[in-house]
């Protein structure tokens, strides 16, 4: 087995005051592919969040001592960017490189080569000078990648990449997913469809606010613990207690 | 013809008061443009509003402490609209309640808190000039504090222009790479607050904040990146100020007024004319290219 590249003991994390992720404890193998799958309100974009300090502990602990802040990417649902924002294609990938330019420093033209690099990688050559508005969903969500590709984090999290995408950009962007895999990144992605986890992911965590399995795919998604999953969502949307902590 | 041309320059080569009119304008401009086009991005062109009219209790305690001073004026209107954007921005991170509805609330109480103010100590001629403004009398120091607003202003917007640009577009990323973007987004406010002030002494509170909003909302109809906005912007600003004055001088109209209503005439022609998402290229039948 791998040393582990993050690891949650114990972790409880609230949202709105009520425990979204209830008691959670386990280990992201480094350079592992993991998907977390659950039913609606299952805690899985909380979890992400929490694992990015964004969302605080209540309690337990989340464990990434070997990684940096700027060695993690995390890529939010699409709905929280606006996507009729003034900006061409080629300033959003730059901002990739955000840990080498920070505020105030320059753009090289070796730093822009490399967005243009990214660009082509997610197959939008030639987009440079587009501003997003033009864009379709599953272009956007191409430029996204890129800017990702420039980030190269040490710990990529997805949280529902492929909703409302298109099949070519879906199947073109799992590439690149299974690339980073390739380079022993370690991939945690929140996903909807349990077919395509089946084919690209070799591990998953089900989580439905308690982790209802965590392991291999083919163990964890079995009949029986989706249906738990889903059981224990809906049990605890109504006796769900309310935080000891404020969030 | 001759006569139709020295219209243009005469009343600023004859009357020092005009000139000094015309500079603050420059001044207002450069600095509102810009401003007003990131709080339009930001969505929030209500609270532009909401902000200018929270001005008013400030500068009328101003007034009521050392009469018609604009230091003592600016002073005032500058705390008054900082604690208006302070306690509204807590109130929302604290309770869930809607930024707007926030800012509506403390705008209302400290507007109303300002006319009750203007209206008991002061004549209503006073609460006339702190309404509407006095760029007919700007002096070397009001002009001074103009300038200097609009030369802080754009410093600091080329420092903070990237993070602030990003915490706009996509707050979740930069969250993701640093997670302090509340501190860009005060920062700006504060910026929001000065601007005003400056506008304030020369349209006054109501109006003020035409001369940041107007020429924003119409640069949208010409450009497509946040800079070129924002130099469009400024560009319509100051155009709106000099054509403004000109109305002003030639029909004797009050300035500030005239102003803001030729930004408004900017505005209603980009609608129109401007050829990004205006009305013209957008129902005009076009013909296909030909390749």
């Amino acid at each position: 087995m791998n040393t582990a590249a993050l690891s949650l003991n114990n972790l409880t994390v609230c949202y709105d005051r009520h425990p979204a992720v209830h008691h959670l404890s386990g280990a992201f193998a480094s350079g592992s592919l993991t998907a977390i799958v659950g039913p609606n309100g299952a805690g899985k974009s909380t979890l992400l969040k929490a694992i990015m300090g964004l969302l605080p502990a209540t309690t337990g602990r989340i464990d990434h001592a070997a990684l940096a802040r700027s060695d993690i990417a995390y890529l939010p649902q699409q709905a929280q960017i606006d996507r009729q924002f003034p900006i061409t294609v080629l300033d959003v990938v730059l901002l990739g490189h955000w840990r080498r330019i920070g505020a105030l420093r320059a753009v090289t033209a070796e730093l822009r080569a490399k967005a243009v690099a990214a660009l082509a990688a997610v197959e939008l050559n030639d987009f440079q000078r587009r501003p997003i508005r033009s864009l379709s969903a599953g272009q956007f969500q191409r430029v996204l990648f890129a800017r990702m590709l420039l980030q190269d984090a040490r710990l990529i999290l997805l949280d529902e990449p492929f909703t409302a995408i298109d099949a070519r950009t879906t199947a073109d962007l799992l590439d690149v997913v299974r690339a980073w895999h390739a380079e022993r990144r370690t991939v945690i992605a929140v996903l909807h469809d349990l077919e395509q986890v089946r084919a690209h992911f070799p591990e998953t965590l089900l989580l439905a606010r308690s982790g209802i399995a965590w392991g291999q795919t083919a163990q964890v998604l079995t009949p029986d613990n989706l249906r738990r999953a889903r059981r224990m969502a809906e049990a605890w949307d109504e006796s769900a207690p309310p935080c000891a902590v404020d969030p | 013809m001759s006569g139709w041309i020295d219209g243009l320059f005469a009343p600023f080569v004859e009357f020092s008061f005009m000139r000094r009119a015309l500079v603050a304008c420059l001044a207002l401009g450069l600095g509102c443009g810009p401003v007003g086009v990131l709080l339009t991005l930001r969505r929030m062109s209500l609270m532009g509003d909401a902000l200018s009219h929270a001005v008013l209790p400030g500068a009328a305690i101003g007034f009521l402490i050392a009469g018609f001073s604009l230091t003592a004026m600016s002073l005032g209107g500058f705390a008054a609209g900082l604690t208006v954007a302070l306690l509204a921005g807590l109130v929302t991170r604290f309770t869930g309640q809607r930024e707007d509805a926030s800012f509506a609330a403390f705008y209302l109480i400290s507007l109303a808190l300002g006319v009750l103010l203007v209206s008991t100590r002061g004549s209503s001629v006073d609460l006339l000039h702190v309404l509407f403004g006095t760029i007919l009398a700007v002096d070397d120091r009001s002009l001074l504090l103009v300038a200097g607003i609009a030369s802080l202003t754009l410093l600091t917007l080329a420092l903070i222009y990237r993070p602030l640009i990003v915490e706009c577009f996509d707050p979740g990323f930069l969250q993701s790479v640093r997670g302090r973007g509340t501190a860009y987004h005060l920062l700006f406010l504060v910026l929001v607050v000065l601007n005003l002030v400056a506008g304030f002494q020369a349209l006054g509170t109501l109006m003020a904040v035409g001369l940041m909003m107007l020429p924003a909302a119409a640069a949208r109809f010409w450009a497509q990146e946040v800079w070129s906005m924002a130099a469009v912007a400024a560009g319509i600003a100051v155009l709106s100020g000099y054509v403004g004055l000109l109305l002003s001088y030639h029909h004797d109209l009050p300035s500030g007024p005239a102003i803001i209503l030729t930004a408004g005439m900017a505005y209603l022609l980009s609608i129109v004319l401007g050829h990004r998402d205006g009305l013209i290229v957008r129902f005009l039948p076009r013909r296909h290219l030909q390749t």
